[in-house]
């Protein structure tokens, strides 16, 4: 860790704390915080679908290969599938590939408006250009991202029931019954808050490296990279430390 | 008027602009040229507040844009226009998106309202039949009006162009440097205008300032430029070589 991490840290800081004044016009505001959203809703649920379908269902398949002994009851891997989906698998997978889909993108597109001079014109124009490019992409991300692991976690468990009754390595009743044995609400909200965790590295360090991208195209393609990689890192770290404090 | 009184700017350890002082006046074309890295955009940066200079004055009609609080600056900010380089349209926005921008940011201004004075300042820079399309799918010429039609859609005092002829043919930059003259001249604008180019000087040209290695060497009329070139060493070569581009 050298003197540029602080340095960076500060400047991240301060450009959060650069985003906290009242926007310029409510209606305006709101109209961007609904294309965020759409966009990072919306435009994401493919992937996020796709993901956490195949995830849930490779879940069940291994579970069944570990469980050699025929002690074990099988509602077990309805309670794994269902337990690792919500504690892990939802959140941090979802999360992990939302970084490169929507932080690449929120990176690239203020970045671009960097080198093209579109931020200075916001500037110029005495417009809050963190506040009106980077605050709308960070709420709509906190508000949609939490719901996509809602409907993540959904598809993979169903993902896992799916791939239990078609290979007959367990039954409807036996999926069901080990998915609900063990269920905590709590498990659900501390899924709930990784996911607005995350949201908010995802699109905040995203965000942070396209507004100070310098230079050309190949250096908006460099502010991309740091965003996927930098906001991975981030989810994992914070992936432990949450770990570690809430449960 | 703005007036520049003891502006130095330094990047780091190198220092790029030396005790500035100068004046642009309001109903003028204000020149500032001179040769790449002699310090004119960063100037030019310093007075739309992209840049703020170590010591010195930017005085906006009397206003110290360098000792306003945040919501002071923004309001001097909303008098201000600016052209620049690359035009720095929004590419996610239309040409009408564009050009309301600014008044849906900063008027009371109905739908309708908007409407009307996107379309007259479309066609003040004689554009038409082009609200629907994206900056990607014109030329650099009707970006550059485009642009300009955004920097006054609202009653602005101040404009300033960066470079606004670069990557234009000879007879587009003409009809931009006409086209910049009569709005400054009609409006009554503090026009300042970035440039390499001799003909603009030579054409538009009010009041012209010539940066040398970010000092200002000289500051005169166009009408004085002629006699000022036997006597300043740089600045004679500086018309000379624009004669062979």
């Amino acid at each position: 860790m050298n003197l540029s991490f602080f340095y960076h840290f500060g400047r991240y800081l301060m450009f959060l704390r650069s985003m906290l004044y009242r926007p310029e016009k409510m209606n305006v505001f709101f109209q961007r915080l609904f294309d965020e959203m759409t966009k990072i809703g919306i435009g994401s649920l493919p992937i996020v679908a796709i993901t956490s379908l195949f995830i849930g269902a490779v879940t069940t398949v291994q579970t069944a290969y570990q469980l050699v002994s025929g002690l074990i009851s099988k509602t077990v891997i309805g309670t794994i599938v269902s337990d690792s989906t919500m504690l892990e698998l939802g959140p941090t997978i979802t999360c992990l590939v939302l970084s490169g889909k929507v932080g690449a993108h929120i990176s690239s597109e203020i970045g671009n408006m960097r080198i093209s001079e579109q931020i200075d014109a916001l500037e110029v124009m005495g417009i809050n250009a963190p506040g009106y490019l980077a605050l709308p992409k960070i709420l709509a991300g906190i508000i949609m991202i939490p719901i996509l692991n809602i409907i993540a976690i959904t598809l993979s468990i169903y993902g896992g029931y799916v791939a239990g009754e078609l290979s007959g390595i367990l039954t409807h009743e036996q999926f069901v019954v080990g998915a609900q044995s063990t269920f905590k609400g709590f498990t659900l909200f501390f899924s709930m808050i990784k996911a607005f965790t995350f949201a908010f590295i995802i699109t905040s360090v995203s965000s942070y490296q396209g507004y100070f991208t310098k230079g050309g195209a190949l250096e908006v393609g460099e502010s991309s990279t740091k965003a996927v990689v930098y906001s991975s890192v981030l989810i994992l770290f914070f992936d432990y430390l949450l770990a570690e404090l809430l449960l | 008027m703005i007036e520049l009184i003891n502006v130095n700017k330094s990047f780091e350890d190198k220092q790029v602009l030396f005790d500035i002082n100068a004046q642009f006046f309001s109903g003028k074309n204000n020149l500032i040229i001179g040769a790449s890295g002699g310090g004119k955009s960063v100037m030019m940066k310093c007075m739309v507040g992209l840049e703020r200079p170590e010591s010195g004055h930017i005085e906006f009609d009397k206003r110290d844009m360098l000792s306003l609080d945040e919501q002071q600056l923004r309001e001097v900010r909303r008098e201000i226009g600016m052209l620049f380089q690359g035009t720095a349209l929004f590419d996610s926005l239309t040409i009408e998106q564009n050009i309301e921008f600014p008044l849906r940011m900063f008027s009371k201004m109905t739908a309708a309202e908007r409407r009307d004075r996107v379309n007259f300042c479309l066609q003040r820079v004689n554009l038409e039949n082009i609200n629907k399309k994206f900056p990607s799918e014109i030329s650099g010429g009707m970006k550059k009006r485009v642009g300009i039609a955004r920097a006054i859609a609202l009653d602005i005092k101040y404009l300033f162009c960066d470079e606004p002829n670069s990557g234009l043919d000879p007879i587009t930059s003409r009809l931009i440097d006409a086209l910049i003259d009569e709005i400054t001249k009609e409006y009554g604008i503090t026009n300042i205008i970035n440039s390499h180019d001799m003909k603009t000087v030579f054409d538009i040209g009010d009041h012209i300032l010539f940066m040398y290695k970010g000092a200002k060497r000289w500051e005169g009329s166009r009408q004085d430029l002629s006699h000022a070139q036997k006597e300043i060493k740089e600045l004679d070569e500086f018309i000379k070589a624009s004669y062979f581009h």
